[in-house]
Parts: structure tokens; sequence; C-alpha cells
């Protein structure tokens, strides 16, 4: 009889050790913040991103030690997730959703990627800090409205990128007898057949994701900014000639590429070296390129690596944008909207961007902060036409953007130039709202 | 009586019930609400779901990177489980004809599978990093070395899918040497003593006494690589990220979820995963039941 109750006894135990262990198991548990907070008064304020590599990272301190002046009540709770575009992150991030627990304020790309989170109610709608704060008058009327959604917004954009810009080496270019970048998709052709005479390579490109984002650019050149901007519209014509006639460009040009780099890094690195003439990537690799080593390459700019807008695109900016949102039930409201206003405040952004390379969303940043690249940034930030990028989230949603990769991947094994088109056309029907 | 019968099976039921109930809802229970999924029309986070039967299971077969990602992982299922065997097999008639030290050889060739196919992956994706001349890294650089042609490795296009599974039969061929060494050293001495009295040659040995008796040890190897081989996933991830030249099931799926936001096709390509490991499981089920039985 002891030994039977031994054993009952033991399999409850173990019963409810086990049921112990699922409830509080788990990655996240250990990620989220103490719901009551260990330091007494401060409440913590949990701040989700993806920024973790060289240069982000300082921008997101730059941030945090201001929003900590500010709001000497709230502890910053960096909730940061690495890995490159976000992609673990945004896995991460649809699990908190999901299960009701999100952080009290989250990274995503400005625009159409946020659609998906609005659609499921996951967001709050910021009109009212947009309204308190009079973000309106400071930011540009254009990206105002290409990042609202049926007259709300859902998120502050603390800095904009661009991504329709073409990096070059001087030497390799001059070596080829091409006096200057060139100003269209046809003059970039001939540009890269001349390179290639010369035994150079013609154009560096990296994984998959680096080939969208080519075509992006080369869509955008070819059909120019208002045609680009419409094919995101419901009811927009995929199967144009236009279109063709731009993706016909694509194949062309994808056929001087190089072989597949790891990354955008080592694509950028071919054109550094002088391994490669052309690169076409966002201003990030600005970054890249000019920061001293740890982290960057240490080179000159305008001798060892110089810029210009991706062929076919000058006079418009392709836009980006990382900003925050505020997520319905954050567990602490308040503690967010304070992290927003520093967020979209002037000071907030000029501490960030210098660091993240990139520039601020406000027409009223400190000028002399920017200089270089960055300089030329921000002159054609106030005065191009505006067009949203694909593979970095403003123009179409995740779904999107998914079929969109799928069928580019698909190309890139075929290179098969209607069934590209096809699929991005039932990409489109399929997607566009 | 019947109380005192209880006292006899009530104690070893009660022991075992945690673990079933967990099994049942978190194993069962999940594959069942998996299957449930996969025959819905719940194409986005929100919408109801209406019942499809088997409408999601037809429909994936229209598109082509379903047919690519089934190609990719046939053509890895077969050279990792090929390779894994013959390379474990190798190690261990090698060990088996007895050699110094074989205690630390033997700990050598398993170590690999105490790692992670993670970590694997991570130091895999350098050793084949596809740049070649100048820039060449890794194997690529050895191979520039010696004098060998440089490889694309796995952005091959059409060996690509081959040249993954190298990290993969690194990875497991140890692992098979342990099983086949245990079924060399499970052949009787006897049985080699008599086959050699008949004059039998040291090969013959093997090919008629030693081999058919590794019969079991091959096949317990063969699905315990084939359902690991089917549901690959962070092998690929780590070395290639989710590019679709190595594109799998597995990766098609977490795209499926994460990226599309479709659950019923997530679910639609988890069901096809679950059932191709069956073929390879079930058969082993039922045939070391039957055994079981007749020893």
């Amino acid at each position: 009889m002891r030994r039977w109750l031994a054993t009952v006894s033991i399999s409850i135990v173990s019963a409810l050790s086990l049921v112990a262990c699922g409830g509080g198991g788990g990655g996240q548990a250990s990620q989220s913040p103490a719901a009551s907070g260990g330091g007494g008064e401060k409440k913590q304020v949990e701040v989700f991103s993806w920024w973790t590599g060289p240069g982000e990272a300082d921008g997101l301190q730059a941030m945090k030690k201001i929003f900590e002046q500010q709001n000497p009540n709230y502890t910053f709770f960096d909730a940061a997730v690495a890995g490159g575009s976000g992609d673990k992150a945004k896995a991460l991030l649809q699990s908190k959703l999901q299960a009701n627990t999100p952080p009290d304020t989250f990274q995503g790309h400005a625009g159409a990627e946020l659609q998906g989170y609005i659609k499921a109610g996951n967001l709050e709608d910021l009109t009212f800090l947009y309204d308190e704060l009079k973000l309106k008058d400071v930011f540009p009327a254009q990206l105002v409205e290409q990042i609202s959604v049926d007259g709300k917004i859902y998120s502050v954009p603390v800095n904009i990128h661009r991504s329709n810009v073409l990096w070059f080496n001087p030497a390799v270019l001059k070596d080829a007898g091409v006096a200057a970048a060139p100003k269209t998709i046809d003059e970039f052709i001939a540009d890269l057949e001349k390179v290639k005479a010369k035994g150079k390579i013609p154009l560096s490109i990296g994984s998959e994701w680096t080939v969208t984002h080519l075509l992006e650019n080369v869509l955008l050149g070819s059909m120019g900014t208002d045609a680009y901007n419409a094919l995101f519209k419901p009811g927009a014509d995929w199967n144009s000639p236009q279109v063709t006639k731009a993706l016909e460009s694509f194949a062309k040009i994808m056929s001087y590429a190089g072989d597949p780099q790891d990354d955008w890094q080592p694509a950028a690195k071919q054109v550094a070296d002088g391994e490669a003439a052309f690169n076409i990537m966002g201003d990030w690799a600005y970054g890249y390129f000019h920061n001293p080593p740890e982290g960057g390459l240490g080179k000159k700019s305008k001798t060892d690596f110089d810029w210009a807008p991706a062929p076919g695109t000058e006079g418009t900016y392709m836009w980006l944008s990382d900003s925050f949102t505020l997520p319905k039930g954050a567990k602490n409201r308040d503690g967010a909207i304070a992290w927003l206003k520093v967020a979209a405040s002037k000071e907030g952004q000029d501490a960030f961007n210098p660091k993240k390379g990139s520039i601020p969303a406000r027409k009223d940043a400190d000028q002399s902060l920017y200089t270089d690249y960055l300089a030329d940034a921000l002159k054609d930030w106030s005065s191009n036409k505006l067009a949203g990028s694909i593979q970095h989230g403003v123009s179409v949603n995740q779904p999107w953007l998914a079929a969109i990769t799928e069928a580019v991947g698909l190309f890139i094994g075929s290179k098969d130039v209607k069934a590209l088109q096809q699929g991005l056309a039932d990409a489109a029907k399929a997607n566009a709202q | 009586m019947l109380v005192r019968r209880a006292r006899t099976w009530l104690p070893g039921l009660l022991l075992v019930t945690p673990s079933i109930v967990l099994i049942g809802v978190f194993v069962y229970g999940m594959l069942g609400w998996n299957f449930r999924l996969a025959m819905t029309d719940k194409h986005d986070e929100v919408s109801e779901g209406k019942f499809v039967g088997l409408r999601n299971f037809i429909d994936i077969w229209d598109q082509p990177r379903w047919h690519l990602s089934v190609n990719h992982a046939i053509v890895f299922t077969v050279a990792f489980v090929v390779g894994a065997l013959l390379l474990g097999w190798l190690l261990a008639f090698l060990m088996e004809k007895g050699i110094r030290g074989e205690g630390t050889f033997r700990a050598i060739y398993l170590f690999p599978m105490a790692i992670s196919f993670v970590a694997t992956g991570i130091v895999w994706r350098w050793l084949m990093n596809s740049g070649t001349g100048e820039r060449a890294v890794g194997l690529n650089r050895l191979f520039d070395w010696i004098g060998l042609p440089q490889w694309q490795w796995f952005r091959d296009p059409d060996w690509g899918m081959a040249a993954m599974a190298i990290p993969a039969i690194w990875q497991m061929s140890g692992y098979v040497m342990a099983l086949f060494l245990a079924g060399f050293r499970g052949v009787p001495e006897e049985l080699r003593e008599a086959a050699r009295v008949d004059g039998c040659t040291e090969w013959g040995v093997y090919r008629h006494v030693v081999l058919p008796l590794l019969r079991p040890v091959t096949l317990s190897a063969l699905i315990i690589l084939g359902h690991i081989s089917l549901k690959v996933f962070d092998l690929i991830v780590a070395v290639s990220g989710k590019q679709i030249i190595t594109d799998v099931p597995a990766v098609f799926m977490w795209v499926a979820v994460f990226d599309s936001h479709d659950p019923a096709k997530g679910a639609t390509i988890a069901s096809y995963i679950v059932l191709s490991v069956a073929i390879f499981v079930i058969p082993y089920l039922i045939w070391s039941v039957r055994k079981e039985r007749r020893s």
C-alpha cells in the first residue's frame, strides 16, 4: 500500500512539474520584461527591433539615452532580435502578437508592410499623436499620404533610407572607357557590356533578395515614377507591354551579373575592391563602404567608390522607412507613447540617423549633422518625387512581397521572362487592395 | 478482487498517464489540428476558414515552387542517405578490422552528431562559400591550393542540393558507423569460423555471412536517415537562408506561414511532410512489432 501511494504521488508531482514547464517555458517568457518590474517604481518600456548590427545598434543606444533623460520614470528594455532584414524578429513578433503579449512598441517598415498587422487589428491609430505633435507639418506631405491607410496613420517614421542608388568604382569605369554614371537603362546596359569586355564583373549581386531589390530599381528606371507607383493600386496591369519591356531589360541586366555572393555586403565589397564595376543597393551600403574597419571597409568616397541615382531614376527618391508602432494591449501604453514622442522628435532623429547612416524623416533636421553622401540624400529628399520600395515593405504587403520573391527566385533558375511576368501579375491580382 | 487486480496495473498506468496525455495533446492533437487546418480555406490570419476538403492538397501541385522543392528534397535525400550509409559502413568496416585506439576514433567520428544542424550549417556555410579565385575561402581556397577545380557548391543549379547533403553526411555518418559497428560485433564469431572451415574466403565471409546479418541494422539506419532528410530545415536555413535555389518543403512551409501569412497553405505542406515521413516510419513500426512478437 505504501509503495502504491508513493507511485501515485510521484506521478502527480511529475505531471504538475511538466505542466509548469509547459506554461512557463519557451524563449519568449525569458525575453519579456517582468510585469511588475524588479526596479521599484520605474516601469519598463519594451522596445522591439532588429537593430543589432554596427551603426544601427549605436543609433538605438543614442535614442535610448535621450528617452531615459526625458522620462526618469521609465527604463528602456531593448528587445532587439538579431538578423539582417528582420526575418527572425518578424516571425517572433507574430507569435507574440498571436499570443496577445505584444511588446510595448515594435519596429516595422512604414507602409504596406504594416497592413497585415492593421488588418488583424493589432495596431492603434496614431492620428491623435500626429495632431498633438503637429507631425503632419514636419513630415513631407507625400510621405504622410503614402503611409496612411484609410486616412489613419499607424506608425511614426524615425528615418528614411533610399533604395535606388547605383554604387560604382570610378577606376574600373575609367578603365572601361565609361565617362560618367549611366543615366538611362539603355546606357546602363551599354556600360555593362564595356566593362565585360575588360574582363571585370559588370554588376555584382548578392543573395536572392538583392535581385528583387535590383528588379524594383529596373522597374522604376524603365517605367518612370508615375507608372511605377500605379503598379501597386488595385487593378493595376502587370501584363502591360511597359512591364514586359522593363522585365526584358531586367533579364538583360541580370545576364551581366557576377556569381551571386552570400549577402549584400560581399557583393558591395566586390565594387570597393575593384573587381566589379556596379552594384545597385540601398544607401545603407554607404555606411559599409565609408565606416572605419570593424563594421566598415574604410574606403574614401568619390575616389574608391562613388554613387548616383539608379539608371533612369534621377529625380525620384525610392524610399523606405523604419518606424515604430503602438500595439493594442501594450502593457505600458504610456511608456510606449513616450518612446514614440522621442522617435518623432527632432532631437531623437538627429541622434539616431547620423549613426545609422540614414536621414531623418522630418524636414526641419539639423543639416550640419549630415555630410558627404547623407548631405546629397537630404537635398534630394526635400526636392524629389517619391516612390515606395517593394523589397523593403513600402509598396507591397508581406504576402505580396513573398509572392514577388518567389517569382524572382524561380526566374533566377529558369531565366524565363514570361513566367516572371505571369508570376508578378498573379501576385498583384491576389494581393492588391 | 477488482481492487486487488488494480494494484498490479494501476501504478504503472498512473506513472505513464502524464506522458500519454501530453503526447496525446501536443503530438497527436496538434497533428489532427494541422490536418484540419489544411482542409480549410483559411488563407490569411483573420478569416474564419471554411472546410474545403482536399482542395489545398491538389492545388499545391499547380505551383512551380512546390515541384522545385519536392525535387530538391528527393535529390537531398538520395545523396544524404546513400552517402551517409556508405561512409558509415566504410568507417565501421575499417574499425572492425581492428585498429589501435579504437575508442578514440569512435568518439571522434561520433562527435559531430552531438552538434546541432544549425552550428554545422554555419561552419559549412563558410566551407562551401561559392567565392572563386581571389575571393575563395573555405574548401574552394583549399581546392585552389591543391590544384582542383573550384565549385559553386550549393549554388550550382544541377548539383547544389547534392552539395547541400555533404554537411548532413558529415554530421550523421559517425552515427551510422556506430550502428554498423554494433551490427558487426553482433555477428557471432562461431558463424564466421564455420564459414571459414567450409572454405570461404575472407571476402566470402563478409559477402555471405556478415552482410546478410546486417540487414536489420541497415534498415534502421535507412529509416533514421530518411526521416531526418525529409524534414530537413535548420541545416538549409543555416547554410543558404531561405533562397529558392535550395528550397525544400520545410522551408517553403516557413515562408507560407511567416512571410505569406497563409496558415492553410503552411498546414498543407506540413501535412505532406508528415505523410512522407510516415511512409518511412510506419513500415518500420509494423516490422519491429512483428519481430518483437516473433521473438
